[in-house]
């Protein structure tokens, strides 16, 4: 067994490397079929979202290269993928893709979408008949290390752009939105955005107020809300709980004075103004009165940035669980190999002993019973004694990511047919019968490629950086 | 026969041995108290609300086992007294529960509540009330609603703490890592809600008090401290809410007035030691 994973996401390759090789959803099953007939591959899965490409595989062959699968499918230049592609093996491999599913490999950390993009990959995986034990565990435990990263860290708790930083707060003042109101005083992208936003979080009417009447018009139609006068303004905003302004006035719109107005015929219930305009449309002074909640440009981007900072010390944690998880994971996966082994060393040397002793019996003759059960004991204790060493060598490196290395040799020395050993991992398409030493992890012949390959991981920042077209 | 009176014994221990019990859980909502001042308390808001369910069971259990022990409602030692305020703190803490979802103001409500508890439990033998007053249905009435105000004003208290300091994370725009406090209109309306609720009980148990008293004492008992304290509670708690049905003073104005209701209600409860009228001690 060797997980192998290639591909490409937003941090190594540029959208146009990624678009190239965007499968669409209609041809993902094709995609992963198509996969699957390649040869050396057992088990596979296509993750294609906007931001990455990634062909997660079980391969029977630890050399095998998934870029002839690329080359094939895409019929894409392999020059134009070098730079960008990464490939990670075995441990790498598992930790790449619960990282991903944990959404800790995406470009806002802790966004929600992927994992549902690679439950949707693996449904489609699933679907063609892709995923046996070993991809599909390997699968599902990514879900389950999502899962437990997502409820034991704040990874995703917080608001991550202005929008929504808004959003958050206007919630933590009113607690509800539905049925508050939302005045836009000029328009602007950013405060368009900020509203829909509002609107999204249950807020009711929408009132739009601009200096230029007719582009408050066209706002109002296209939040069908209410366009008012800009003379009107101050006789109708206190009408608002939510106030966003973004007005080009070079001195502040909303003063002290008039948030007392506000507060006085609101019967002091409060008001949020989102001031996204610079020069400030609103008096920070403003904030002063009770009630009265003012958060300016720089106010939000603090709070998001504070709560960018936050996600990532949340990463930091959840990278830790990621660690955890990989550990126990691949531990089991080592357990379950130690087993058959130590029972098929066994078998090989029972078998000696007796092939030994019915060679044996002719020349000692008849034996009385006695005899008969020294010679069995005599034989037996060998056996045990020698075999002590070497399972528990085994049982140890079970836990340990080093245990394949000493399980090879044990099968290596004692000539133990991989075949007995675990026969899932076999690849089904090619029955005959292959030497220990092709599928030996320390037999496989290092070509130069592969070395190549393998420096290609470092400075993968680096070849960004040159890739990127200037 | 030995046994009955060690089965009497212990039962006379039961209401006790329930009020501890019921301390174990509250001390479970404290530990979340003072966790979440830690900043930890994410994980715990999910034990708060059944060690409060189980802390109100035996709680529960236990006053009602010693109405029965005494023959009549009203408490008739300190330790009791204080055990059924504390109950009816932590009951309406559930209600609140129950309505708005939030556990935020156990922050203040467990610490109150166990140490009350605690006062009760471990109280060594209680000075009885002896005052023959104590049979009558009327002196349960005052009490019992007059608790009922207290409690009320205490939750509306609690919600002034958390509507200031909430409203002071909004204002300074440092939200820091705190936990996440309910939305300040949630939390203004907690406080709201507890005062109109408190307000009824407060003034039928004054009423009631003064039927007692006017029967007891005459007109004399107006001179006395507790009942002068009383009456200024009762006043501050009519002017909180009649400002906030006239001019809408909320949010800060009333979190203010209505810490200030609550200590004056402190000091009346403290007042009991000095008041004649309410020491029960008897002729």
């Amino acid at each position: 067994m060797t997980f192998v994973l290639i591909g490409v996401n937003h941090k190594s390759a540029p959208v146009e490397v990624r678009e190239r090789l965007a499968i669409p959803e209609s041809r993902l099953a094709d995609a992963t079929a198509r996969l699957m007939e390649f040869p050396g591959v057992v088990e596979g899965m296509i993750l294609s979202t906007c931001n990455r490409v990634e062909l997660i595989v079980n391969v029977s062959r630890a050399d095998l290269d998934l870029r002839g699968f690329l080359r094939e499918y895409f019929e894409a230049d392999t020059d134009l993928l070098a730079g960008h592609l990464y490939e990670y093996r075995e441990r790498e491999a598992m930790r790449h893709i619960f990282r991903v599913a944990a959404s800790l490999d995406s470009m806002i950390v802790g966004e929600p979408q992927v994992l549902g993009q690679v439950k949707a990959a693996y449904a489609v995986a699933c679907g063609v008949g892709a995923l046996h034990s070993q991809l599909h565990a390997l699968v599902s435990r990514a879900f389950a290390v999502a899962k437990r990263v997502r409820t034991e860290t704040a990874i995703g708790s917080s608001a991550v752009s202005v929008a929504s930083a808004a959003v958050d707060l206007a919630t933590q003042i009113f607690g509800s939105l539905s049925g508050k109101h939302v005045y836009l005083v000029g328009a602007g992208k950013m405060s368009e955005l900020a509203a829909r936003h509002l609107m999204a979080g249950g807020a009711e009417a929408i009132f739009v107020a601009n200096r230029t009447h007719a582009r408050a018009l066209t706002l109002a139609e296209k939040f069908q809300g209410t366009a008012i006068r800009f003379e009107e303004l101050y006789d109708t905003a206190d009408r608002a709980d939510i106030v966003i302004t973004s007005t080009g006035s070079p001195r502040a719109i909303f003063r002290r004075e008039h948030g007392e107005r506000f507060l006085h015929r609101r019967k002091n219930r409060p008001m949020f103004f989102i001031d996204i305009a610079v020069p400030r449309d609103v008096d920070p002074e403003m904030n002063k009165l009770d009630g009265i909640f003012v958060y300016d440009i720089d106010d939000l981007q603090a709070v998001v940035s504070a709560n960018v900072a936050s996600r990532e010390r949340e990463a930091a944690r959840a990278d830790e669980i990621v660690e955890v998880e990989l550990q126990r994971f691949v531990a089991r996966l080592q357990t379950q190999e130690a087993a058959p082994t130590i029972v098929s060393l066994q078998e090989h040397l029972e078998n000696i002993r007796q092939a030994e002793l019915d060679r044996m019996r002719g020349r000692l003759g008849k034996l009385t019973a006695e005899q008969e059960s020294a010679v069995e004991a005599l034989t037996r204790g060998i056996i045990n004694k020698v075999l002590h060493t070497p399972i528990t060598a085994i049982k140890n490196a079970a836990g340990d990511p080093e245990s394949n290395t000493v399980i090879d040799h044990v099968r290596r020395i004692f000539n133990l047919n991989p075949k007995n050993l675990n026969p899932k991992n076999q690849d089904p398409k090619n029955s005959s019968p292959k030497s220990l030493d092709s599928t030996s992890p320390n037999a496989r012949p290092i070509s130069a490629d592969r070395l190549r390959n393998q420096k290609q991981e470092e400075p993968l920042r680096e070849q960004e950086k040159k890739a990127t077209p200037s | 026969m030995q046994w009955r009176h060690i089965i009497k014994y212990l039962l006379l221990l039961m209401p006790l041995l329930w009020l501890r019990v019921a301390l174990i859980f509250y001390a479970l909502g404290l530990v979340y108290a003072l966790l979440a001042l830690a900043r930890k308390a994410e994980s715990l808001a999910r034990i708060t609300v059944p060690a409060l369910w189980l802390g109100l069971t035996f709680h529960f259990v236990s006053l009602a086992e010693l109405t029965l022990e005494q023959g009549h409602l009203t408490p008739s030692t300190h330790n009791h007294a204080e055990s059924l305020l504390a109950f009816l703190v932590a009951a309406f803490f559930l209600a609140f529960w129950l309505k708005y979802r939030t556990v935020s103001p156990g922050i203040f409500v467990f610490p109150l509540v166990f140490l009350l508890t605690l006062l009760a439990a471990i109280g060594e033998q209680p000075q009885e009330f002896t005052s023959p007053l104590l049979r009558r249905g009327w002196i349960f009435v005052h009490v019992t609603l007059i608790f009922l105000g207290y409690a009320a004003l205490f939750l509306s208290f609690v919600a002034s703490m958390l509507y200031l300091w909430q409203e002071r994370r909004l204002k300074s725009k440092n939200m820091g890592k705190w936990l996440r406090l309910p939305p300040l209109q949630v939390i203004d309306e907690i406080g709201y809600r507890a005062l109109l609720l408190g307000f009824p009980f407060m003034t039928l148990g004054l009423i009631a008090g003064s039927i007692v008293a006017q029967e007891q004492f005459g007109a004399a008992f107006f001179h006395d401290p507790k009942i002068v304290l009383s009456i200024m509670v009762w006043i501050i708690y009519m002017v909180l809410l009649f400002t906030r049905w006239s001019a809408g003073w909320r949010g800060r104005k009333a979190a203010f007035l209505s810490t200030f209701a609550f200590i004056a209600a402190v000091g009346t409860w403290a007042a009991n030691y000095l008041s004649g009228t309410h020491r029960f001690l008897g002729p």
